[in-house]
């Protein structure tokens, strides 16, 4: 049992459980069908990695990693903006989190990296100490890098409500908040087109925290439209594990629901309190960019014109300029589902997580970063000398 | 990024705030998202924030039906060792 000694956390990492659970899946999957199920969230990948479930999942069901992880689908215009931002007026202190320090972005720069070239740039912990800082600050500039899905949203938007009730004119946020449901809308009309690249899918496990927000019916129409089903999951190892039992069970019975397994935190209709905020100070962009998924319409929020004031993009005339990745990277096919981690001709060579040449090295719930930190060991397990193939799943 | 952590409310605050305690750790979190927390409620915070109270009667719902799951599957079937469950 890994105690961590947390009550909610300890019970859902029980070794015990996780092998019954382990059992039921095996015996329930068919074997003359094949299962491929997309975990959406950076939340889910990790978990798989880090606790090995791709080891206690039968061959014929296929784990392949989603788009979930907002540092992986960030493109690099939208860090440079910030970038140019730091590094033109010396006034201006960029605040953010800490995973999108790293990211890398143009001519070589990230955040950190430009933080050593002189530009003024703090990680925080959380979204109100951006704001505690302007007020320590009234001299400078501050401004909030925001990024995130529906759960990071909330508490960027109570951030500038503080911002307008204080009257606090020496803060501004970048908004790069995305939303959940066009991705999975996106993923699901390319496989159903077949296009390009686009894997099959017979399942969604989806979002934990974000549901938290939204509520589960925001994903009915997977089930109604696109024919898929979803089980809302929790991030611990026995809450993946129990969701891939549920898909299983929908698929052998030719169901498509969108069913709950984190029922612990997540009801139908979410946390409304927080959808009004959002509404609020928010509104939807007729179109945003994403890493891999390409340019999707109503698919990330900005900020309403009565929050302008404290709206970056207005106040400094930023301007999002779309930036290719780097030639060798894939994590664009990666985000789709399309490519593995390993795949990558940089992956593991020059791409590692100490230097990060593609995004998904970055956060540690990134496809990439996940199967570097837990799965290359696996990998070199299946490489065993009598040459069987053990690792299927990256 | 939305990794967040369920924490029990040890302490109301001022200023629609609590004080949670997670493993032993105390911390100052925001209520400004979620109505009516009271003292010994477990709440799921992320980024500074609580999003939302968690519900203990599911948790333990949850728990005795992942349970029964592995009962009912016989042990025959059983993917205990990477080797047996990858075996093509």
């Amino acid at each position: 049992m890994s105690a961590t000694g947390m009550k909610y956390i300890d019970e859902f990492r029980d070794p015990q459980l996780a092998a019954g659970l382990a059992r039921a899946i095996a015996h329930e999957a068919q074997p003359r069908r094949d299962y491929a199920f997309m975990e959406f969230c950076g939340g889910h990948t990790h978990a798989i990695s880090r606790y090995g479930l791709a080891d206690l999942l039968p061959a014929n069901l296929r784990m392949i990693h989603g788009p979930g992880c907002p540092v992986c689908v960030l493109p690099i215009g939208r860090i440079d903006m910030a970038i140019g931002l730091a590094l033109a007026r010396p006034e201006v202190i960029v605040c953010t989190y800490g995973d999108c320090l790293r990211v890398p972005a143009s001519a070589g720069l990230s955040l950190h990296k430009a933080k050593a070239q002189g530009a003024d740039v703090r990680m925080v912990y959380s979204a109100s100490d951006a704001l505690a800082l302007a007020q320590r600050e009234p001299g400078r500039e501050v401004v909030f890098f925001a990024i995130g899905f529906e759960t990071t949203t909330p508490p960027t938007a109570v951030l500038i409500r503080q911002a307008q009730a204080l009257q606090l004119d020496n803060f501004s946020v970048i908004c790069n908040h995305v939303l959940t449901p066009p991705a999975i809308d996106a993923l699901l009309s390319s496989a159903a087109h077949g296009a390009g690249d686009a894997p099959r899918l017979d399942g969604i496990v989806g979002p934990a925290h974000v549901s938290t927000v939204i509520g589960s019916a925001p994903y009915e129409f997977v089930a109604e439209r696109h024919r898929t089903p979803v089980v809302i999951a929790g991030f611990e190892p026995l809450d993946v594990m129990q969701a891939i039992l549920m898909l299983v069970r929908q698929v052998n019975e030719g169901r498509c629901a969108v069913e709950n397994e984190f029922t612990r935190a997540v009801s139908r209709d979410g946390n409304r309190k927080a959808q009004a905020l959002m509404a609020a100070v928010f509104e939807p962009r007729e179109a945003f960019e994403w890493r891999g998924l390409g340019r999707l319409p109503r698919s990330a929020l900005r900020i309403r014109a009565a929050y302008a004031r404290w709206d970056a993009e207005a106040k400094f005339g930023l301007e999002d300029r779309p930036v290719a990745d780097h030639k060798a990277c894939e994590c664009a096919a990666i985000l789709r589902g399309a490519k593995r981690p390993t795949d990558c001709a940089l992956f593991a060579t020059a791409c590692t997580p100490q230097t990060p040449l593609g995004a998904c090295m970055v956060s540690s719930e990134g496809a990439c970063a996940a199967h570097f930190t837990y799965g290359r060991f696996r990998d070199s397990v299946a490489q065993a000398p009598d040459g069987t193939s053990t690792a299927a799943t990256a | 990024m939305c990794l967040a952590i369920p924490a029990l409310v040890v302490e109301l605050l001022e200023g629609d705030a609590c004080r949670v305690e997670l493993g032993g750790i105390r911390k100052e979190v925001s209520l400004a998202l979620v109505d009516g927390v009271a003292v010994g409620d477990y709440v799921i915070v992320h980024v500074g924030y609580a999003l939302t109270r968690l519900d203990p009667d599911e948790a333990a719902e949850t728990l005795a039906l992942l349970a029964a799951a592995g009962e009912l599957a016989p042990a025959d079937d059983c993917a205990a060792t990477p080797s047996q469950a990858k075996q093509p």
